[in-house]
């Protein structure tokens, strides 16, 4: 019905039907259409299906300790994944940023063991990690290097900065006592707080502002947005500065919350996971399309799926497993629901 | 110098006398390709220009130049008699030109009215400001009902829309902010014949206004329709400079024919001389 009503106006001279007249309207296929449309679609199905899945299988799945334990995995995935969400939605991406989150703590020891106070050298440390993602940025727009190598770099390169200053032994956290650890960490939902917080700012940055309609122009269509004046290289920069300090935020938390610093404690997971979260989400690599719902919902499923597995009993390393069949399965349905969207627009 | 000044009535009106913007001796080159050499234009206030000219002969260059989204290697351009340099668009947006691209300048992804005001968003707060959507939505709807130019939905993705509609949203940004030249690098290209006289009209609608224009097509109808004065782009320079009431179209074409008989000539004779001294 609804498509044959589309395909008639395609013919006539009037301006053909748009998505929102047929949103508006209620019959089943453009239910279809809504959902097909909706780029966080195949995450969000995938989410419900795994807390069906751990739910039935394990009683503790719902406890509040479990919850705990979950979202504080979850935060800095979610964090990280919405500082991706802007390099993604630029067609660049940050490979690093897992590596600032693990190395600013490591920056806040050593300016704090030196003697400068605590309260400034986590400000020198979060300085530092911007630095970071400054010289990814300026790599990237200046020297044209793409982000993918240049933030590869950074990445071995304070991996190992890490290892060697720390001479590979682990370290206690300093800041874990008192009312400013309880803030900054280890409070049971403080750092998931900081996390809705931090990701919440950049959802706010990207849909909201004049910023974020800049970098979506600046990934969609770099040129266009050159041609319309846009300082396409300043924004770029600014998002690497943006996620590399998001990521050096969460890494201080964390590491308070933990209590102790591991210097060789580069696991695929944190490097890798907030990247996994957005392009499940329904993130485009392609740039110009981006949802930081998605990526929360993503980094929410990583959760789910490592602490369900976890409590079901099956053995921690089946977590990657899982983790790159669902990255095949929802890349897949992501794409090929984008183009039956395509179709349907027509 | 090797611009063929066909004679020409003395202009008429104090208006046409005044030169808006003058471009001198522009040059530019992309590495090895030499895409300007020299070029000499003037755009008179109130009038439209119309550039022709061969695919790469350079007539977008000079149009990127003009509206500072590149800087010529050599060259000065004065606007209103006072010499510029644009470092950016802002810059000759700051002196009132405002440009059509070839390309168009749209980004795919996002909606009608984004577009539409693409760095140029109305928001709360200033520069890093919050976005003021409702506000820029309303006067988007308005300004496209002024010009009579039908667009499916504001909310629609640029993306979605036909190449037409792409282009009439190209021309409303240009022509939406008062400006005082307009640059249009092919703006019918891609237009059905209705939304073609859609566009017609709204460039003849703002030169009745007292804007400026600069036009550039392929079809010698819509040039001879619209403009005042043509100006013919060979190999990076200005080779013709003709009112459009003292030519007539086979004129045109003889000129243009006859001017590449005269660089082909050119050529064969400096490919000689390299023949010359290479034996
Ligand atoms: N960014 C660029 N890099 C390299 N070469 C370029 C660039 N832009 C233009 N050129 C070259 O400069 C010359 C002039 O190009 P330009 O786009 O100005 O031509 P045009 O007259 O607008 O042609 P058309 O009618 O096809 O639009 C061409 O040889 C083109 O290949
Ligand atoms: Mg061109």
């Amino acid at each position: 019905m609804a498509q044959a009503a589309v395909s008639t106006s395609d013919r006539l001279p009037s301006p053909p039907a748009s998505p929102l007249a047929a949103r508006r309207g209620a019959s089943p296929l453009s239910l279809l259409k809504l959902a097909v449309q909706r780029r966080e679609a195949t995450v969000i199905i995938v989410t419900i299906g795994a807390v069906i899945y751990f739910s039935l299988r394990a009683s503790s799945f719902y406890s509040v300790a479990n919850v705990i334990v979950m979202v504080q995995y979850i935060a800095p995935i979610m964090v990280i994944g919405a500082g991706e969400v802007l390099m993604l939605v630029l067609a660049e991406i940050d490979l690093s940023a897992g590596q600032v989150y693990l190395t600013s703590p490591w920056f806040t020891y050593w300016f704090w063991s030196a003697g400068v106070p605590l309260g400034l050298a986590i400000a020198i440390a979060l300085v530092l990690s911007s630095a970071i993602g400054l010289i990814n940025g300026l790599f990237t727009v200046r020297l044209g290097v793409p982000s993918l190598i240049v933030t590869l770099g950074t990445l071995y390169a304070f991996f190992g900065l890490v290892l060697v200053k720390s001479n590979y032994t682990q370290e206690q956290t300093p800041g874990t006592t008192g009312n400013f650890g309880k803030i900054f960490g280890i409070g049971s939902w403080s750092t998931i707080l900081w996390g809705l917080l931090l990701t919440a700012v950049i959802w706010v940055l990207l849909k909201r502002t004049r910023f974020g309609l800049h970098t979506t122009a600046s990934g969609g269509n770099p040129l266009a947005a050159a041609e319309a004046g846009i300082p396409v290289a300043r924004v770029k920069v600014w998002c690497f500065i943006i996620i590399a300090f998001a990521a050096g935020f969460m890494g201080i938390l964390d590491a308070i919350r933990i209590g102790s610093m591991n210097p060789g404690n580069s696991g695929l997971d944190i490097v890798l996971s907030p990247i996994v979260a957005a392009v499940i989400g329904g993130t485009a690599l392609t740039g110009g399309r981006a949802t930081v719902l998605g990526t929360v919902i993503g980094a929410i499923f990583l959760g789910i799926l490592e602490d369900g597995l976890n409590i079901i009993g099956v053995q921690a390393s089946w977590f990657y497993f899982f983790e790159g069949v669902i990255i095949l399965i929802a890349m897949a349905a992501n794409v090929q629901l984008g183009q039956l969207a395509a179709k349907l627009r027509r | 110098m090797s611009t063929t000044a066909l004679p020409s009535t003395p202009p008429v009106g104090p208006a046409a006398t005044e030169v808006i913007l003058r471009a001198e001796n522009i040059h530019k080159r992309f590495g090895a390709v030499v895409a300007l050499r020299g070029v000499d234009l003037e755009l008179h206030r109130g009038e439209v220009l119309g550039l022709v000219g061969d695919n790469g002969a350079g007539k977008s260059t000079l149009v990127k130049i003009l509206c500072g989204f590149l800087r010529p290697d050599a060259g000065r351009i004065f606007v209103e008699g006072r010499e510029v340099s644009f470092h950016s668009v802002k810059d000759a947006r700051a002196h009132g030109i405002e440009t059509v691209y070839q390309d168009l300048a749209l980004v795919p992804q996002l909606t009608v009215y984004e577009n539409l005001f693409l760095n140029r968003e109305i928001t709360w707060l200033g520069r890093l400001g919050f976005l003021a959507r409702r506000h820029m939505r309303a006067l988007a709807r308005q300004y496209l009902e002024d010009i009579k130019v039908n667009v499916p939905d504001l909310e629609a993705e640029v993306e979605m829309l036909s190449g037409g509609q792409r282009q009439a949203i190209a021309v409303a940004r240009a022509t939406r902010l008062n400006a005082k030249i307009l640059l249009l690098d092919e703006p019918l290209a891609a237009m059905g014949a209705k939304e073609s006289a859609l566009i017609m009209e709204l460039v003849r609608d703002l030169s009745a206004r007292g804007v400026s224009m600069i036009v550039i097509d392929h079809n010698y109808a819509h040039l001879f329709a619209l403009c005042d004065r043509l100006n013919v782009i060979q190999q990076g320079k200005v080779t013709v400079d003709t009112k459009v009431a003292d030519t007539s179209v086979e004129e045109l074409t003889e000129l243009m024919v006859s001017a590449f008989r005269r660089q082909l000539q050119a050529g064969q004779e400096a490919l000689g001389e390299i023949s010359v001294d290479g034996s």
